[in-house]
C-alpha cells in the first residue's frame, strides 16, 4: 500500500453527514478551508475493519452536481477530480436520509452514474422506522448497483459493516455506472426506487409533525422563539459565573504566586501586569462563549434553527431579507466571522451583500467580555421581578439594540447602496432530531478551542506590544508612568477626539487595541489599571473595581454603547473582503459603524448625563 | 387555483408552474427540492402573526418553507 486512501462522504443537506462524519472519524478533525475559497474543510483520519487507515473528508451538503452556490460549487468539483490543489477521492460515501430517499436518491444517482467506486449509506433508519416506515436495502443496492449499508450515525450502528463497504469498494473496479438521467428522470426513477424499496408505510403520527404545530404556530411560534432567545441571554449571565469566578481565582492566584517566586524587576512586571493581567481577564469569559455556542449549536444540530429561520422570514422580508439571513445573523452573535462565511447559503447577491454588512452589528461573542465586565461594576446585581436579574436584563438590551441598529441599516441599504427586486425564501426544515451529546461536544470543543487559540496568539501579542508601550519610556520621579508612555501620549492625542462623547483617556487607550480583537479592550484595560497601580495592593483589585473607580455611570453606558457598533475586528474586515472580492464594502462596512460608534455613544453619554445618572 | 390559495392541510398536485416569474437560480433551487411539474405538495403552516408569508410545504416526506410569491405562480388541482 503506498499512499493512504481518500473517502468522502456526500449527499444532501440534512442527511445527517456531519453526524455520520463524527462517528467515523472520533473527536481528531483537521477543520481548515478550501484553497482560494472559504469553505470548510473537515477531514479526519478512520480506520477501517480490515485494519487500513483512510483519510475521510465530509463534503459540503449539496442538491446537485449542477451547483447553485459556492459550497456546492466545491462539492461538485471534488468528487469529480477538478478540484485544484485536492485529489479525486477514491471512494464516495453518498449518505442518504432513510426517511426521505425519494428525495435523496435524486443526488445520489447523479453521484453514483461518475462510475467512482461508491458505498451508500442509509442513514437515520432508526428515525425512519419511528416514522413507521420499513426498508429493504437490499432492494436499494440492487437498483443502484452499489452496496447499501443501513446506519444510525449517532446510535453508532452499521458502522463496522459500512467500514467493510468501504473497503470492498476501494479494492473492487466499478464498470457499470447508471447511464447519466436529466433531473425530471433522476425523479421518476427516485419514486420508483423508493416505492420498491418502501415495504410498508403506517400512517403513525409523526412526531415532527406535531412539533412543527407547536413551533411554527403563527402565534405561539414566534413567542416561543422570542422566549428561547431571552433564555439564552440570562444563561450566559447566570450559569457561566460560578466557572468564571473559579478561572479568575486561578489568574490571581496564578500572579500572586508569581510575584512571590521571582524577584521584582520588568520581567516580573510583563509577566504579572502584561501576559497574566491582559490574556487571563479574557479567558474568563470562556465559559460565557461556550454557553452560547452550546445553544447556537443545539439549536442547529435539534433542526429548530430553520423553524427560527421560517418564523424570521416575515420580519426579515420587511427589511428586505429573507429568513435565510437569520442563521448567518444568529451565528454572528458567536463571531461574525462564521456568520459572514454562512451567507453563503443566501443565493441572492444582494442580500447577501447586505447581510454581511449588517452582520457586525450583531453582537459577538468577543463584545460578551467587554459588557460582562462593565455590566458586572456598574450594574447592580438586583431583581426586577419574576426571576429576571437587572444586569442579564441590561446585557438583553445592549443586544436588541445590535438587533434594531441592523433591522435599519438593512432597510436603509436594501433602498439605496443595494437595492432591487425582493428576493425568495426557499429552505428545507430538516426533521427533528435529538443530537448526541458527543457531537455537540466536539462542535464546542473546535469553537473553544479557536477562542482559546486567540487568546493565546493575537491577545498574547498585543497584550504584550501594549504593555511595552505603556512601560516605556520610563517614567521619571513624580511622573505618572502612563502619561509618560508612548501608548498615553498616542491615547492623549485620541482622547480629544473620544471627549466629545464622553471617554477618557484610558478608554480611548483601550480602543486602539481592540481592532485586533474586540475582547482586547478588556485586556487592555487590566494592563493599563496594573501598570498605572502604585502599589502591589491596588494592583491587586479586581478589573470591576478599578473601573468603578476610575469611570462614571454614564462613562460606562456611552462605552458599552460604543461596542453595540463598534467596528468590527481585523479578521472581520479581512473575511468580509475575501468574501466580496476586494476593499470598497470593507471601507464601506468600517466607515458607517464608526460613524453610528461615536454617534450613539455621544447619545447614550449626553442622555445619561441629563437624567442624572 | 394557484397553490398560495390552497387551504391548510389540503392534498394537492402542481399542474403548472410559471418559471418566468422567478429568477432562474430561484427555479433551480425549487426544482432540486422536487417543487416541479407533477409534484404533490399539501400546505401544512403558512404565515405568522396572522400573516400569510411563509408557507410550508409538505413534498412526500420533507417539509419545505417558500414564499407566497413563488407559491403564485403555481397551479395546483386538489386531490
Amino acid at each position: 500500500m503506498s499512499r493512504q486512501r481518500k473517502v468522502a462522504l456526500v449527499g444532501n443537506p440534512n442527511a445527517g453527514k456531519s453526524a455520520l462524519f463524527n462517528a467515523l472519524t472520533g473527536a481528531r478533525q483537521k477543520i481548515a478551508n478550501y484553497p482560494g475559497v472559504t469553505v470548510e474543510r473537515k477531514s479526519g483520519r478512520c480506520v477501517l475493519p480490515t485494519g487500513e487507515s483512510v483519510e475521510m473528508t465530509d463534503l459540503p451538503g449539496s442538491y446537485g452536481l449542477d451547483s447553485t452556490s459556492p459550497d456546492e460549487e466545491v462539492t461538485s468539483k471534488v468528487i469529480r477530480g477538478d478540484f485544484p490543489g485536492e485529489a479525486q477521492p477514491d471512494v464516495l460515501v453518498v449518505v442518504l436520509d432513510a426517511s426521505n430517499i425519494e428525495q435523496h436518491l435524486v443526488f445520489a444517482q447523479e453521484v453514483i452514474a461518475l462510475g467512482k467506486p461508491t458505498a451508500v449509506a442509509l442513514n437515520m433508519i432508526d428515525l425512519a422506522e419511528r416514522d413507521g416506515l420499513v426498508l429493504d436495502s437490499a432492494v436499494l443496492a440492487e437498483e443502484l448497483g452499489v452496496p447499501v449499508i443501513p446506519t444510525v450515525a449517532v446510535r453508532r450502528k452499521g458502522l463496522a459493516e459500512l467500514g467493510k463497504a468501504i473497503a470492498a469498494a476501494a479494492t473492487s473496479e466499478r464498470d457499470h455506472g447508471l447511464a447519466p438521467l436529466t433531473l425530471t428522470e433522476r425523479r421518476v426513477a427516485a419514486h420508483a426506487m423508493a416505492d420498491a424499496a418502501i415495504l410498508s408505510e403506517s400512517s403513525r403520527h409523526r412526531l415532527h409533525a406535531r412539533l412543527d404545530r407547536l413551533l411554527l404556530n403563527p402565534w405561539l411560534g414566534p413567542v416561543i422563539l422570542f422566549a428561547l432567545l431571552f433564555v439564552v441571554f440570562q444563561a450566559v449571565f447566570a450559569w457561566a459565573t460560578p466557572f468564571a469566578e473559579a478561572l479568575e481565582a486561578g489568574v490571581s492566584w496564578l500572579s500572586t504566586a508569581v510575584v512571590a517566586a521571582a524577584p521584582p524587576g520588568l520581567l516580573r512586571d510583563l509577566v504579572t501586569e502584561g501576559i497574566l493581567a491582559g490574556v487571563g481577564s479574557v479567558v474568563v469569559f470562556l465559559p460565557q462563549i461556550v454557553i452560547l455556542f452550546a445553544f447556537i449549536l443545539a439549536m442547529e444540530a435539534t433542526g429548530y434553527m430553520a423553524r427560527a429561520a421560517f418564523l424570521m422570514d416575515r420580519m426579515m422580508a420587511s427589511v428586505g431579507l429573507s429568513g435565510r439571513s437569520f442563521i448567518p445573523l444568529l451565528s454572528s452573535f458567536a463571531c461574525a466571522i462564521p456568520g459572514i462565511m454562512a451567507t453563503r447559503s443566501i443565493a441572492d447577491p444582494r442580500d447577501r451583500l447586505t447581510t454581511i454588512l449588517i452582520a457586525p452589528l450583531m453582537t459577538c461573542s468577543a463584545r460578551l467580555p467587554v459588557y460582562a465586565v462593565i455590566i458586572a461594576a456598574f450594574i447592580p446585581n438586583s431583581n426586577v421581578g419574576g426571576g429576571i436579574g437587572l444586569q442579564g436584563l441590561v446585557l438583553f438590551v445592549l443586544y436588541v439594540a445590535g438587533i434594531l441598529g441592523a433591522m435599519l441599516v438593512a432597510l436603509v441599504l436594501r433602498r439605496s447602496l443595494t437595492k432591487g427586486a425582493a428576493s425568495g425564501f426557499i429552505m428545507e426544515l430538516p426533521k427533528y432530531q435529538l443530537p448526541r451529546l458527543k457531537d455537540l461536544a466536539i462542535g464546542l470543543w473546535q469553537r473553544a478551542w479557536i477562542f482559546l487559540r486567540r487568546a493565546g496568539t493575537i491577545i498574547f501579542m498585543v497584550t504584550i506590544v501594549l504593555w511595552l508601550m505603556l512601560s516605556f519610556p520610563r517614567a521619571g520621579p513624580g511622573e505618572d508612568q502612563i502619561d509618560a508612555s508612548i501608548a498615553g501620549k498616542l491615547a492623549n492625542g485620541l482622547a480629544v477626539v473620544v471627549e466629545p462623547i464622553g471617554f477618557n483617556r484610558d478608554m480611548a487607550l483601550a480602543l486602539i487595541p481592540a481592532m485586533a480583537a474586540r475582547e482586547v479592550a478588556v485586556s487592555s484595560l487590566a494592563t493599563t489599571y496594573a501598570v498605572a497601580a502604585e502599589d502591589e495592593e491596588q494592583a491587586a483589585l479586581a478589573l470591576g473595581d478599578q473601573l468603578k473607580a476610575h469611570w462614571s455611570l454614564p462613562m460606562a453606558l456611552a462605552f458599552l454603547a460604543w461596542f453595540v457598533f463598534a467596528p468590527q475586528c481585523l479578521s472581520t474586515i479581512a473575511v468580509a473582503r475575501r468574501e466580496t472580492n476586494g476593499w470598497k464594502w470593507p471601507a464601506f462596512m468600517l466607515l458607517y459603524l464608526f460613524a453610528l460608534a461615536y454617534v450613539f455613544a455621544g447619545l447614550t453619554y449626553r442622555l445619561a448625563l441629563a437624567a442624572g445618572l | 387555483m394557484t397553490l398560495d390559495l390552497l387551504p391548510t392541510g389540503k392534498r394537492a398536485r402542481i399542474t403548472a408552474v410559471d418559471w418566468s416569474r422567478m429568477a432562474s437560480e430561484e427555479a433551480k433551487r425549487l426544482q432540486a427540492l422536487g417543487l416541479e411539474e407533477g409534484a404533490r405538495v399539501a400546505v401544512s403552516h403558512r404565515g405568522v402573526f396572522g400573516g400569510r408569508d411563509p408557507l410550508a410545504l409538505m413534498i412526500g416526506r420533507m417539509s419545505v418553507a417558500i414564499r407566497r410569491a413563488h407559491a403564485a405562480a403555481m397551479q395546483v388541482e386538489e386531490l
